[in-house]
């Protein structure tokens, strides 16, 4: 799989300061019968977004929320926690995201949202308090210094597993790489077996 | 050399390369568990590349969350929830089927949770690596296994080439002292945990489970306790492997035989931690002191033990919790009326939890008003049950007695609660919404879930156990 590359982006964000967002608010389980990864963006917090008979809650942040110009997820510690579907990040990263930061991304969530070439962010709790007090700021996320500025205010550092950057400024899938390791794989089965 | 831990020898066998400032390691899967919901996709991405999957031999493949645990009409056709689910399942049968890997399809008298399939079929082993597009995957580290749950797109890289790419975790034991009291089972163990050190308290660990109550746990028991690691925030947890452990495999459809099973023996004897093996981080937790579990909040790590006061929320996160749970600050969590209970999933939903639920139920009924589902979590544990009647105690009481399958614990098949309803549930999420628009979850044992049913409100089984123990 190839996805955009991501290198640097400046956009508005959306901030969910609810700790420990689980992904099955992040796409509940009744959309996962699906057999594409295609189109999930319309479910992406759909319980968040529609009321139970399907009409748009009014108290919901996502309201006037443009996708076009809001790609950044600000959100409380522990985001994507619970189940491993990768259902999650496609649907966010189909909503329009290609950010999410936190204080704190479960683990599975992260590899999953790398794979998809949605950046998960972990900043410091000054930052993080800062950029959930800042709803809709303009903020700078930058892959290749990883830094975040908001508002053009001081930048902060974060880091991102190196492999795991590297695919996504270059917009490739680690598949490739493990690929060309077959002669190690073939080595290590005629070892072990 | 350096004292070694369980995790470090399990990860240090399957280093095909190893790890480097600019990548993770490539790790070797010795066995690869898929089913119908996280599998689709990596399908079609091996059919876009022109792949094929690598080692058919070492994936195997079962139907549970989808699938109905209503049986088929007169006809034969099962009451799928959507058209959507029902194509699924078949997408999975065409995949299996193209690719050669064996499914325990619907009808297949070895189908069930794939949590509880792999161990029943013996085909999960210590010393194994064991990957699933699933987060409760940690389950099969119970038997000393590296298993860990995977998303979809690193579920196509281990169908192309039977490898995955991480770089090792940090380590982290949990040390149960002390023998816990009866009525205190592996849920509570693993409930008291997790509001010990937090819903992310695991995160970026692999954890083993170590100490006197965990020794003694049944292997039934340490894979209830490893299958809730993920609600720590944890990948990966694991029990060192013993002869109860051995006793457990032996004689199974995919156990070695004759030499080769003395052989394995011999060898995953060596799968323990030596004494001055460093971890980054140790818990140590009374277990003699715990009592039976319950959740009161949305989140897992928001527990208590059954007979205690609903507290006042002191954060924001508790907040959450209470607004949505609606219990009485200040009155004990037996108050509250239930109006479900679950009895299942990849968390308790084997012939243990079974007995335990069907030894408080015993002559008793379902409290009026209350819906009861009891889901064995495999045709296996299903056929087990029954040879032993439980199923009867189930009935008798009012409960139903349904088709092996994932069901309520993830609401995907139909099986779900109304909105506000209050469920007692033996899986493993309270998250909002997760068994159902509006449904509030309360996490238990399968014996606390069973005295709420009697009762029609969250209940301590405690008193229920020393009644059948005179009996």
């Amino acid at each position: 799989m190839t996805h955009e590359p991501f290198k640097k982006l400046t956009s508005r964000t959306v901030v969910l300061a609810q700790e420990n967002i689980d992904t099955d608010q992040i796409i509940p389980a009744r959309f996962l019968t699906t057999t594409t990864r295609e189109g999930l963006g319309r479910a992406a917090f759909y319980d968040w977004r529609y009321d139970e008979s399907g009409r748009p809650r009014n108290s919901s942040v996502f309201n006037g929320v443009n996708p076009q110009t809001h790609r950044i997820l600000v959100a409380g510690s522990n985001f994507g926690c619970g189940s491993s579907r990768e259902h999650a990040p496609w649907a966010l990263a189909d909503f329009g995201f290609r950010a999410v930061i936190s204080s704190d991304i479960a683990d599975i969530f992260k590899s999953n949202a790398l794979k998809n070439g949605l950046l998960p962010v972990t900043v410091d709790d000054a930052t993080h308090k800062a950029l959930l007090a800042s709803s809709g700021a303009e903020v700078t996320v930058d892959l290749e210094t990883e830094t975040v500025t908001i508002d053009n205010g001081a930048a902060a550092t974060f880091k991102v597993e190196p492999f795991a950057r590297r695919c996504l400024l270059d917009g490739v899938d680690p598949l490739g790489h493990i690929l060309n390791q077959m002669k190690a794989i073939e080595a290590y089965e005629r070892s072990h077996q | 050399m350096k004292p070694q831990s369980l995790f470090d020898k399990l990860w240090a066998h399957h280093v095909v390369v190893e790890e480097t400032a600019d990548a993770p390691a490539v790790l070797y899967i010795d066995l690869h568990l898929i089913h119908e919901v996280t599998s689709p996709q990596a399908f079609t991405v091996l059919a876009e590349r022109g792949l094929k999957v690598r080692r058919p031999d070492r994936t195997l493949a079962t139907l549970d969350h989808s699938t109905p645990t209503l049986p088929a009409d007169k006809r034969g056709r099962l009451p799928y929830a959507t058209k959507e689910a029902e194509e699924q399942v078949e997408t999975l049968i065409r995949n299996c089927a193209s690719h050669g890997i064996r499914l325990l399809g619907l009808g297949d008298p070895k189908r069930g949770i794939v949590h509880v399939i792999g161990p029943e079929l013996g085909i999960t082993q210590p010393g194994k690596t064991i990957v699933c597009g699933d987060s409760h995957t940690s389950t099969h580290g119970a038997f000393g296994a590296l298993a860990f749950g995977i998303g979809t797109t690193e579920v196509g890289h281990v169908l192309a080439t039977q490898c995955v790419m991480q770089r090792k975790p940090k380590s982290m034991r949990v040390i149960f002292e002390g023998l816990p009291p009866e009525g205190v089972s592996a849920k509570d163990l693993a409930l008291a945990m997790i509001a010990k050190i937090g819903a992310d308290g695991g995160q970026g660990y692999a954890v083993e489970f170590a100490g006197e109550a965990v020794e003694a746990l049944s292997m039934e028991g340490r894979m209830t306790l490893c299958n809730m690691s993920i609600e720590a925030g944890a990948r990966l947890g694991m029990v060192a492997p013993d002869d109860k452990t051995f006793d457990w495999l032996n004689g199974r459809d995919y156990a070695p035989r004759g030499d080769d099973w003395r052989r394995a023996i011999d060898d995953w004897r060596n799968l323990v931690t030596e004494v001055g093996a460093a971890f980054d981080r140790e818990v140590r937790i009374d277990a003699a002191r715990l009592a039976p579990m319950i959740t009161f909040g949305v989140s897992p790590d928001a527990a208590a033990p059954v007979d205690a006061i609903a507290p006042a929320p002191a954060s924001e996160a508790e907040r959450l919790g209470a607004d949505y749970m609606k219990f009485n600050a200040g009155r004990p969590f037996t108050d509250a009326a239930v109006n479900r209970v679950f009895i299942g999933s990849c968390t308790n939903s084997r012939l243990e939890d079974l007995r335990a639920a069907a030894a408080v139920m015993r002559g008793r009924k379902v409290k009026k008003g209350v819906v009861m589902l009891v889901v064995p979590g495999s045709e296996q544990v299903k056929r087990d049950a029954e040879a032993e009647n439980l199923h009867r105690v189930f009935l008798d009481a009012g409960a139903e007695w349904r088709e092996p399958g994932c069901s309520m614990c993830i609401a995907m098949n139909g099986d779900q609660g109304e909105p506000g309803d209050l469920v007692v549930s033996t899986s493993n999420r309270n998250f909002i919404g997760r068994q159902g628009k509006g449904v509030r979850t309360v996490l238990a044992s399968p014996a606390t879930a069973a005295a709420s049913a009697i009762e029609g409100r969250i209940a301590d089984p405690r008193p229920y156990l020393e009644v059948s123990r005179d009996a």
